[in-house]
């Protein structure tokens, strides 16, 4: 079976997000005073030949604590679908 | 003694570090490449700048799973000499053998320039020809050199001297303006517990050289030839 997963990476709550706070200062100049705050982040999209959705799960968070997010800074979030053609 | 100067795909510095040991300190050098294992016969490792596999994911990240890393390992588990300079140094935090993180500079800019920094410890194998509290001048080229670490970790660095680099003014105060990156307590260089694995921001290759514009940093290669005659 063929699974979609993604692996959103964000800096952790309380560090600094330069990228976002630029963002941010843009969006207000263009008169969106509602963001109070904006974090980005990396979208990493990982297809992956496995027999359940349990075990792409456990694989997307083996490999995103090992290299795909630093712990010291970044949080993740893993997420599987379903895929059944090739990318 | 014998140098190696490890080269990376995407490593640009490597042959400024060459050069310096081999024609300004007159020592024996030789470059590694990643994919090589055996660091037999070197006596200290420098890990250049540059951007090693395009920093792609994180500076630092993908080089750190190359193969002479596990031999970069095993050489500072015996105590070998290991400098990582601007991205040696992020590859060295990442590959866990000192602690903590680089964030991209505050500012969102690519800083290059001189900057002041302060010796706060001369008492390692890689400042023991500079004074205690030396400000000397050596510049910088980055855009992730927000040194981050969790306050304790910190702490410890601080407590137990191995923070060996600040940026400071020219009066030595570690101000705000004198941070070209927003590190944290305004660290431009750590080494390990044992003193043997230094990671530094500032280039002292390419200062090293009355030439270049400076001769700051030649003392810091003499100081780890010093330390491996001793």
């Amino acid at each position: 079976m063929k699974y979609k997963g993604t692996v959103v990476v964000t800096l952790k709550d309380g560090i600094f997000d330069p990228q976002g706070a630029a963002v941010r200062g843009s969006l207000l100049a263009l008169g969106y005073p509602q963001v109070v705050d904006v974090r980005m982040g990396k979208n990493i999209v990982l297809y992956l030949d496995v027999p359940s959705k349990e075990e792409a799960l456990s694989l997307l968070d083996e490999m995103a604590r090992r290299l795909l997010a630093n712990p010291v800074t970044e949080t993740y979030m893993v997420s599987v679908e379903e895929w059944c053609s090739r990318p | 003694m014998k140098f190696g100067v490890v080269v990376f795909p995407g490593s640009n510095c490597d042959a400024d570090c060459y050069h310096v040991v081999r024609n300004v300190v007159g020592q024996e050098c030789e470059y590694v490449w990643h994919e090589s294992k055996d660091l037999r016969g070197f006596d200290a490792v420098i890990l250049p700048g540059g951007f090693s596999y395009g920093d792609y994911l994180r500076s630092g990240a993908l080089a750190r799973f190359s193969p002479i890393m596990q031999s970069v390992y095993e050489f500072a588990e015996k105590g070998g000499l290991v400098i990582g300079i601007c991205n040696g140094f992020q590859i060295l935090l990442e590959a866990g053998l000192l602690p903590g993180a680089m964030l991209p500079n505050d500012n969102l800019e690519f800083r290059c320039g001189w900057v002041n920094v302060k010796v706060e410890n001369a008492d390692t194998a890689f400042t023991r020809l500079y004074r205690p509290g030396e400000i000397v001048r050596m510049p910088i080229a980055h855009h992730e050199g927000n040194y981050y670490a969790e306050k304790e970790t910190l702490d410890e660095l601080e407590r137990s001297g191995r923070v060996v680099f600040r940026y400071v003014d020219e009066n030595g105060c570690p101000s705000r303006e004198a941070n070209p990156n927003g590190a944290a307590r305004n660290i431009a260089g750590i080494i390990n517990e044992r003193g043997n694995v230094l990671g530094m921001m500032p280039h002292p290759e390419r200062c090293s050289e009355a030439i270049l514009g400076g001769e700051d940093g030649r003392r810091l290669f003499l100081s780890m030839v010093r330390a491996l005659c001793s």
